[in-house]
């Protein structure tokens, strides 16, 4: 900026009534005019500020520390502090859920309040990812809304298979269980397959496939599938086999798709919960699941 | 071809042939020895790259086309080649970059537009937008006008015969290596520094050449002071150089493998990272763009810019400060509180020193405000100012902790970047390059300065839709987080607030879709000016500032 008072090439510019500095770069010159008062003074004021702020927080590292500030805040201990209000609010309806039977709370218009609520916040972070937000579940996911329950929809019931999980081997207790693959392992040919698809087809009332053998398919049903989904297929709750004969197909009842099931078997899975969640929310959760439409006595 | 007249090689030339050679065989012996796919490709096309630069060189010596006289009839001899390169490789990469923005913002609002392949998933294609707009097209945008303006404003050619165009040259190979790797899967997962070991190693040569080339041309000017925009260019430059070092510490697993790992660990790591993500916006993004504004548009007002001691002081305290603010970017993280208490305390202190530019930018309009009724490019540069003013302000403000607890992690982020990027960055290149291309070519005039017109406007209500959506979505979002209800849960699920952003998201695909067209706009506009403009009567003193545009 020095050199810029005794420069002879300075011109007086008449829209501003400012001096250039006398330099010119490619044709462009530099008026010279002073700092925007209002800009410097703003510019101050917000070093002071942050010079006012550094002494009240935790702010400049030193050579095994750092200064802490006036308070000695620790955004760590702001936080912890926060959880431990959260918790103190929630353990104060978490008390009574704790000791309460399933059976009670969901006789109990204020305890099913408490923990309707606890269960939909805990379904909404860790069971909607599969199941939908709204429990509808689909696309082999099952639905929680509906009557048709794969392994139950007592409240006991619903309480295990959060728990312990579905097919979930890291837990000792998890249903096991699962759809074999007749054809993969060669126990059925695939004509076979197609007769016995045609037969469920018609317990189903589905469309079946124009001159089925429905005697064989009844008799290969007989052999191979009833152990688990019953005589009638009306499904066994303890071992996981759905009913057959309703309309609600987890995997689909495409003729495709069910010669599939039959062929590679089916086996999804669900983690179990215990270990991840507290009890009080698994049996909020548990709770809730039964709210959703299709709890069952 | 040519005969008899074949001159011998210079010293640079079989230097840079030798070294050409031997990095194409390197390259090509890697590429045999590795099992990787991708990385394979890469050292290929670095072998097919160096095979075509040394027939380059040794072809040129046919054609006479030697080092060229530093000036002619006393007046400087100005290298433009590699500024007409850049400037097109711009708007390529800058229509590419605008398009897969889209892409990805569909898929936002569509995810069945990731199309079930890898390649073509979200979190491929996002590194690919964000390093297209801004290494690629920003990156262009600022060698080109970095080498236009150094020259203009030093009277002097630029330094170096061959290294100016390995370096437009070389980055732009950085570009292909950089966006295919993303495609391929070959990253470091470290936001806008995801290339590998291999590719920045190849990008360090390439800076330093351009940080030689530039400070060479600086040191033969014919003027007695630098120019201001050259002190930004030369502080944009070097910092970027240290920012990618520091933050590309990595160890290569073995020389026949892309994959590699950083030095730093942890909270180190991530400070390291956000030192360097939030400089790459101070000083690639800012101080480079704050080059071009001091250059183009007093050029374009033909006013003289406002305060040179604002200039002085502006440049330095943003230089200064800008190097702190990166802890804001990691508030209520582990790192440290009083990293914390710094990175935010610079940024608010950064906030007059950003405006320091954009006073200096509008107040050079004063007495020549009437222009931006009639020309849509210096409207374009002054309403880019606006936006930078506007994010610079939003920037210190999101940076205090307590906003930052509603807005880090929510689209008001995605929404102040944009207000930058689409606002300020995006409209003063524009306006840089439809200044360029005529004085480049050698036209009087823009082929349609009515195309400027729709090209503005479409793009403004872009802009428009795009920022005010973020703002809409990304507060929407942030307070859905924290919502608690009156027993102490979230009244939200996670995917609730998800659910919830999705008209949001249709609307910022919509302005990203029209700041598209105002692109393709451009595009035809500069072909057709190249193409059909009238071209420009040779004046004898300054040439550039004769050839403004016809009103």
């Amino acid at each position: 900026m020095a050199d810029t008072t005794h420069n002879t090439h300075a011109e007086l510019d008449a829209v501003s009534g400012q001096t250039t500095t006398g330099h010119s770069w490619d044709g462009i010159k530099e008026l010279n005019t002073p700092l925007p008062r209002w800009w410097l003074w703003t510019f101050y004021l917000t070093i002071i500020w942050s010079i006012g702020y550094w002494v009240v927080y935790p702010a400049w590292p030193l050579i095994s520390s750092h200064t802490t500030g006036l308070f000695g805040y620790s955004s760590r201990a702001e936080v912890a502090q926060d959880l431990r209000d959260l918790e103190a609010r929630r353990d104060l309806q978490a008390a009574v859920l704790k000791t309460a039977e399933l059976e009670q709370i969901r006789n109990d218009p204020t305890l099913l309040r408490l923990a309707v609520a606890r269960g939909k916040a805990a379904f909404g972070d860790n069971c909607a990812g599969c199941h939908g937000l709204g429990g509808a579940g689909g696309n082999t996911y099952p639905n929680l809304t509906d009557d048709e329950w794969i392994w139950g929809g007592t409240l006991a019931d619903i309480s295990t298979t959060i728990n312990h999980g579905i097919r979930w081997d890291q837990d000792t207790n998890s249903r096991m269980s699962q759809m074999l693959a007749f054809g993969r392992t060669g126990t059925l040919k695939a004509a076979e397959i197609s007769t016995v698809v045609e037969y469920t087809r018609s317990l189903a009332k589905l469309d079946v496939a124009n001159g089925a053998d429905l005697a064989a398919g009844a008799k290969l049903f007989a052999e191979n599938c009833a152990s688990c989904h019953g005589d009638q297929a009306k499904g066994n709750k303890e071992l996981g086999a759905p009913d057959l004969t309703d309309a609600i197909w987890l995997y689909g009842n495409s003729r495709a798709a069910m010669i599939e099931t039959v062929t590679n078997g089916r086996g999804g899975i669900m983690p179990a919960w215990t270990g991840r969640l507290d009890p009080v929310t698994i049996k909020a959760l548990t709770v809730y699941v039964h709210s959703l439409g299709g709890g069952q006595k | 071809m040519a005969t008899g007249a074949i001159r011998n090689m210079t010293g640079g030339e079989s230097l840079g042939a030798l070294a050409l050679a031997v990095f194409g065989v390197a390259c090509l012996i890697i590429a045999g020895l590795t099992d990787h796919g991708g990385y394979a490709f890469h050292m290929v096309v670095f072998a097919l790259a160096s095979v075509l630069a040394f027939r380059a060189i040794i072809v040129r010596r046919y054609h006479g086309d030697g080092p060229q006289p530093q000036e002619i009839n006393g007046k400087p001899n100005y290298n433009f080649g590699p500024v007409k390169f850049a400037t097109a490789a711009a708007m390529f990469w800058g229509v590419a970059g605008f398009l897969v923005g889209l892409v990805i913002a569909l898929q936002l609002a569509f995810p069945v537009l990731n199309l079930d392949l890898p390649w073509t998933s979200f979190g491929r294609l996002r590194p690919l937008h964000t390093s297209a707009v801004i290494f690629a097209f920003g990156g262009n945008v600022l060698l080109a006008t970095s080498f236009y303006v150094v020259q203009r404003t030093c009277h002097a050619r630029l330094a170096g015969d061959l290294s100016p165009w390995f370096v437009v040259l070389g980055y732009n190979l950085f570009i292909v290596v950089a966006g295919t790797g993303y495609l391929l899967g070959i990253t470091q997962g470290k936001e806008y520094a995801e290339p590998e070991w291999y590719a920045d190693l190849f990008l360090t040569v390439v800076w330093v050449v351009y940080l030689l080339v530039f400070l060479a041309t600086i040191w033969k000017r014919k003027e007695p002071h630098i120019y201001v925009a050259n002190w930004f260019y030369l502080g944009f430059i070097v910092t970027i150089a240290v920012l990618h070092l520091g933050n590309n510490m990595t160890i290569p697993v073995s020389i026949t493998s892309p994959k590699s790992y950083i030095v730093w660990s942890g909270v180190q790591d991530a400070m390291f990272q956000w030192w360097y993500g939030h400089n790459a916006v101070g000083f690639f993004l800012t101080a480079g763009f704050l080059a071009i504004m001091y250059y183009f548009i007093p050029k374009r007002a033909e006013r003289p810019v406002y305060s040179y001691r604002l200039s002085i002081i502006h440049f330095w305290a943003l230089i200064f400060l800008y190097i702190w603010a990166g802890p804001h970017h990691l508030h209520y993280t582990a790192l440290p509180d009083w990293a914390q208490t710094l990175g935010m305390t610079f940024s608010i202190m950064l906030w007059m020193p950003s405006w320091g530019g954009m006073i200096n930018g509008l107040m050079t309009l004063s007495g020549a405000w009437d222009k931006l009724r009639t020309d849509p490019v210096l409207r374009m540069m002054v309403v880019s100012v606006a936006f930078y003013g506007m994010s610079t302000f939003e920037g210190p403000l999101m940076s205090v902790k307590a906003v930052n607890s509603l807005s880090h992690y929510t689209d008001w982020t995605i929404g102040h970047v944009h207000s930058g990027a689409l606002g300020w960055v995006g409209y003063v290149s524009f306006g840089a390059i439809y200044c360029l291309v005529p004085w480049l070519w050698k036209k009087e005039r823009l082929y349609s300065n009515r195309l400027v017109e729709w090209h503005f406007w479409i793009s403004t209500m872009g802009i428009v839709l795009y920022i005010s959506a973020m703002w809409v979505s990304g507060i929407m979002q942030g307070l859905m987080w924290r919502a608690y209800t009156a027993l102490g849960y979230l009244e939200y699920s996670f995917i609730e607030t998800v659910a919830a952003m999705h008209p949001y998201y249709v609307i910022r695909a919509i302005g990203g879709g029209l700041f598209l067209l105002g692109a393709l706009i451009m595009v035809y506009n500069l072909i057709m000016t190249v193409r059909a403009a009238p071209n420009a009567v040779e004046k004898s003193l300054a040439p550039a500032a004769g050839l403004q545009p016809a009103e």
